[in-house]
């Protein structure tokens, strides 16, 4: 926690540095004008969107590779081999093109079985950030899952216990001190990935930051205090993760 | 005579080309004590797994107390009635010794908190570590894990107990302490399959030895006439051998 501290001052120290040099135009995000507190207000706005975006994108990813991740390490290869290919397929397509598809071609795509929706930015953005992201989180589960012992399956197999229940009592509660660091790391990749959405029209942070420049021409400032928003957003994921990692350790040998 | 508990008949498996259990006919009686021995990778291990199918086989057929083993549905209702012992004790190391114990009943028999740990405790006196319940499993020792793993498999009050080497991954000084639950459990009168290099158990424990090499049953008979008359040579051969240690 103290590094990060240290990180974030070193960084807005020089940003503040950088202010009085008459190259740097800050006025546009002073606290101490109209216009300044107008516009830190509008970016500042872009939080909400972010962290919503990402919130919701990572509970689908965690659903989804779960689902995948099950079947994906089942002994019949009929049985694994779907999940491998949707890792594997998924994994190799860029987020942005991914995006373009879902936004513009999916709709054709529903249009076609006679299902018509509209995707708006919102979902268009959730959807691709959870599919893109699942097949990550699904390798993040199978290898968290085949960490622990194949003796510990079969001891709860000898002892009656279903294929549900052995997952549920006896590998993921050992299994989740595995899976989470890496599945925090993911989390910080979607929020750091969401800035995509605003390539669709999403009002996010960045999409935000970007309608700001195109009216005050201040890039430089807008886009570092973006960094700095992203900054701040990261470093508290982190430091929550951490928070949560400590209690289950506390738990563990409890 | 009494339909045999486990009835196995040409029972042949693979691992991949790997012809693991070549042809094997076994019938166990109801309270009948089995040891098996046999050289390293003959198929001890792979011939109990499948009985209670940790392993899928490729031809033959078996059958435990009249359920036909085809599918994971019925290895799962098999299991209800055949309790397992590993040589790695294969405990749940984030559970207490207790939590071991009931987890089966709770979840698997429906047994209530209650219910379920006092039958844990009744096993856990019969194994003789009552005072060890509420540690976790690696505060205990080898041989005490391996007990508490042998507790476990008896709360589910099975008909039938498979080991697969109990004591092989013991220290010497705790091997007795295992062996004696399971001759106990012997005497009074469980049906039960032991892969194990323990001819001092064996003699003690069994009414009837099978000797293994390659996937094959070499030679079954009664322990006495095992030990004092091996009519195969490859008997004769493994039992000099381990006899001399
Ligand atoms: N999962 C597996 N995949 C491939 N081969 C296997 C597998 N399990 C066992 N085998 C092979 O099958 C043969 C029989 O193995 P098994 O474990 O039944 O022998 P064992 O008699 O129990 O030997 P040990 O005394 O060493 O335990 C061995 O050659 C082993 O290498
Ligand atoms: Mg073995």
């Amino acid at each position: 926690m103290k590094r990060s501290t240290i990180l974030a001052l070193c960084a807005f120290g020089v940003l503040a540095g950088c202010s009085s040099s008459g190259n740097w135009g800050w006025y546009v995000i002073d606290p101490s004008t109209t216009n300044g507190q107008n516009n830190i207000r509008f970016l500042l706005g872009g939080f909400w969107a972010t962290i919503s975006l990402s919130l919701i994108a990572a509970a689908l990813s965690m659903t989804i590779g779960m689902i995948i991740a099950l079947p994906g390490m089942s002994t019949n290869r009929w049985v694994r081999l779907p999940s491998r290919i949707y890792v594997e397929f998924v994994r190799a397509i860029p987020l942005l093109p991914m995006l373009f598809w879902v936004f513009y071609g999916l709709p054709v795509v529903l249009r076609s079985f006679g299902i018509t929706i509209s995707i708006d930015a919102f979902w268009g953005a959730i959807i691709t950030l959870a599919i893109s992201d699942s097949a990550f989180t699904a390798e993040i589960y199978r290898s968290g899952i085949q960490s622990i012992a194949k003796g510990q399956t079969e001891a709860a197999k000898t002892i009656g216990l279903t294929y549900t229940q052995t997952m549920r009592y006896v590998i993921l509660p050992q299994a989740i001190r595995r899976i989470l660091p890496p599945l925090a790391n993911q989390f910080i990749y979607i929020v750091k990935m969401s800035a995509f959405a605003s390539v669709i029209g999403m009002q996010e942070l960045t999409r935000r930051a970007n309608e700001l420049v195109v009216t005050e021409y201040r890039p430089l400032e807008i886009y570092s205090l973006l960094i700095l928003e992203y900054l701040v957003l990261v470093l508290a994921i982190s430091f929550f993760v951490r928070w949560l990692e400590r209690r289950m350790g506390a738990n563990e040998s409890r | 005579m009494a339909e045999p508990v486990i009835k196995v008949r040409d029972l042949n498996k693979y691992f991949g080309d790997y012809h693991a259990l070549r042809g094997i006919d076994l019938d166990v009686a109801e309270g009948e004590r089995i040891v098996v021995c046999g050289p390293s990778g003959s198929g001890k291990s792979t011939l109990i797994r499948c009985i209670n199918g940790l392993e899928t086989h490729d031809e033959g057929t078996i059958t435990v107390r009249g359920t036909d083993l085809r599918d994971e549905a019925s290895a799962h209702a098999i299991r209800g009635g055949v309790g397992m012992v590993f040589q790695q004790f294969n405990l749940f190391p984030h559970l207490s010794i207790l939590q071991n114990l009931t987890l089966g009943p709770m979840k698997a028999r429906g047994l209530t908190r209650k219910a379920a740990e006092a039958r844990a405790m009744s096993y856990l006196e019969r194994v003789r570590i009552p005072d060890q319940a509420h540690k976790r499993p690696k505060e205990l020792s080898g041989g005490q894990q391996q007990r508490v793993a042998i507790a476990r498999s008896l709360c589910m009050e099975p008909k039938v107990m498979l080991f697969d080497e109990p004591t092989s991954a013991l220290d010497p000084e705790m091997i007795s302490e295992v062996l004696d639950v399971i001759v106990d459990l012997a005497n009074d009168g469980m049906t039960m399959i032991c892969v194990t290099h323990e001819m001092g158990f064996a003699r003690k424990a069994a009414d009837r030895m099978i000797f293994m090499d390659h996937g094959e049953i070499i030679e079954t008979g009664p322990t006495e006439t095992f030990f004092d008359a091996p009519r195969t040579d490859r008997c004769k051969q493994f039992l000099s051998q381990i006899l001399q240690h």
